[in-house]
């Protein structure tokens, strides 16, 4: 079974992002960049179903500019065999990104996509469930635990109010949830190796998909900011202030 | 043309997420219809149909909606969507699950997780978890729309009387097989709608250690959350994580116990009315954000304030 994962270069998730005097974004220049931590999730997965056997490929894809041949050369590093990095400039929303990877699912045919459930920068939660529409698949979203057996996979999806079990036919789409795993740092040897793992470069042209944005941002702003509050000295005088002052407890 | 809203519910009842929903299709205006698809799901119509707002509940009970699969629902949704201007679901795990599916097989984008209605066509959404607010504006003929339930105060549950209308089946496509579910048992209140929510970090040690809030909870009627780094330390099940990646709560009362701060859970509840910190460090990035602070070790000062709200309101 050959696994294509999708890995996104966003705006490291230590970084505090500061929203740009223009109103336009937020700073993206000398900001650190690092992979989606949730599609860093999805790697270590296909890794492990490798691993175990019931992989044969794993392919990490990036779409975005140069950079994100990056972002590649991490998941390669970590394990994955093959990259692909379809090479755009400009704002690409979801619905372009799934048109994308249907473009690139369709040429390599794999049995299964992971994707993160959400990228940590525009906070979407939609190109796995879009690809899945697209492609006409089952989608297994915010997945913590992954069975594939034969023809079909059974999936444990993080629902509002615990847990859920699946069954999906294959081929499918997974979007991962926090605890399917921890992802492995790479090692130096396997960083080396990476190196000479070979990255395809694709376009949106070649691939025949329109990438223009539907949605325009008017603007970016910061949230209002808080007032900042007092210290309390003790648990009476807490109780009394939430009581007279704030008037939240009885 | 009309407003549908994807309905969340338990085919008994509709969940308080709807009324959310609800609230931000009025703000769009134009006549709000809410679509009740399950199985066995009249009690959850008729329910939709007493909500202040709604013009019309339109009902698909059939067994291939009996688990909201997103593959059986996206059809139905779709088939729907193109006689109307917007659709708009909960961002709950079912409403962020199929929405997406269907606004691809509309070509439309999805505008996620909104806060505000500015217009029609034009809405305000957090990114970077909260750290930012865009403003955008949709292009396209339909707009498939997530809401945050804290973003709008719910519309009144009573008071309506909508006509029912039924929607057929379109069929189980197949792709998909519910196998089973595990739900937390929970007496408390749900999180997303608790009026208090108190919330334990890493500092509680112990998954035992929740009880000195559950006890607090239960005199208070609150509901009992958690930071990401307890739920990941194995104290409290996910499904109890406020945050980013959990809920995001914003209730009129948040009280962080042992809870350091970091910017994914305060993305999470740092909408809430009134915020309470106890932490014990001084430095805690939980104090910034926190209305009333205490400075103190919570397995004192937790027992304390269990003790001091036992006695009731002093005259």
């Amino acid at each position: 079974m050959k696994v294509l994962v999708a890995v996104k270069r966003v705006v490291d998730f230590n970084v505090k992002v500061r929203v740009k005097a223009d109103k336009t974004g937020v700073e993206t220049a000398n900001v650190k960049m690092s992979m989606n931590p949730f599609d860093e999730i999805g790697v270590e997965e296909a890794i492990r179903l490798k691993e175990a056997g019931k992989a044969s490929e794993v392919i990490a894809v990036s779409i975005g500019i140069a950079q994100a041949q990056e972002t590649i050369r991490t998941a390669l590093a970590m394990g994955a065999d093959r990259g692909i990095h379809v090479l755009t400039d400009g704002e690409l929303q979801p619905l372009a990104v799934a048109k994308l990877l249907k473009a690139v699912v369709e040429k390599e045919q794999p049995k299964l996509v992971i994707l993160g459930k959400q990228a940590i920068d525009d906070d979407c939660n939609q190109t796995g469930q879009m690809l899945a529409a697209l492609l006409g698949w089952p989608q297994g979203t915010f997945v913590s635990k992954i069975a594939p057996d034969g023809d079909s996979m059974t999936v444990t999806r993080e629902v509002d109010g615990g847990l859920e079990t699946v069954q999906l036919r294959l081929p499918a789409i997974v979007t991962t949830d926090l605890r399917l795993n921890e992802p492995r740092y790479a090692s130096l040897p396997n960083i080396m190796k990476a190196k000479k793992k070979p990255i395809e470069q694709l376009t949106p042209a070649a691939l025949g998909v329109d990438v223009a944005p539907r949605l325009a941002t008017l603007k970016v702003e910061e949230p209002p900011k808080r007032k900042s509050g007092v210290k309390v000295g003790s648990v009476a005088e807490l109780v009394e202030k939430l009581r007279t002052e704030a008037k939240v407890i009885p | 043309m009309s407003i549908l809203v994807l309905a969340e519910h338990d085919n008994a009842s509709i969940k308080p997420a709807t009324l959310n929903a609800v609230a931000a299709a009025r703000k769009i205006g134009g006549p709000v219809e809410v679509l009740v698809a399950g199985h066995a799901c009249t009690g959850a119509a008729e329910a939709a149909a007493k909500v202040v707002g709604v013009a019309k509940v339109l009902i698909a009970d059939a067994p291939e909606y009996a688990h909201a699969l997103p593959e059986n629902l996206a059809p139905l949704l779709v088939d729907l969507a193109r006689s109307r201007s917007h659709v708009l679901a909960a961002a709950t795990t079912n409403g962020k699950n199929v929405m997406p599916r269907v606004a691809a097989l509309l070509d439309v984008a999805q505008i996620s997780e909104i806060v505000e209605v500015t217009s029609p066509d034009t809405f305000i959404r957090p990114i970077y978890a909260g750290n930012a607010l865009a403003t955008v504006q949709s292009k396209d003929p339909i707009k498939i729309i997530t809401v945050r339930m804290t973003g709008f105060d719910p519309a009144p549950a009573t008071g309506g009387s909508a006509p029912i209308e039924k929607v057929a089946g379109k069929g189980d496509v197949g792709l998909s097989q519910f196998k089973g579910q595990e739900l937390s048992k929970n007496e408390r209140p749900e999180l997303t709608s608790a009026r208090i929510v108190i919330s334990g970090g890493r500092g509680m040690q112990s998954g035992d250690n929740f009880k000195l809030l559950e006890s607090v909870a239960d005199k208070l009627g609150a509901a009992v959350g958690a930071s990401r780094a307890a739920v990941d330390a194995g104290f409290v099940p996910n499904d109890y994580q406020v945050g980013q990646t959990g809920k995001i709560v914003a209730p009129d009362l948040y009280l962080a116990v042992g809870i350091s701060g970091a910017i994914q859970h305060l993305a999470g509840m740092k909408d809430s009315k009134v915020i309470v910190a106890i932490n014990k460090d001084e430095e805690a990035p939980i104090f910034q954000v926190a209305d009333y602070g205490l400075v103190a070790d919570l397995f004192k000062a937790m027992p304390e304030l269990d003790a001091e709200l036992a006695k009731g309101r002093r005259p």
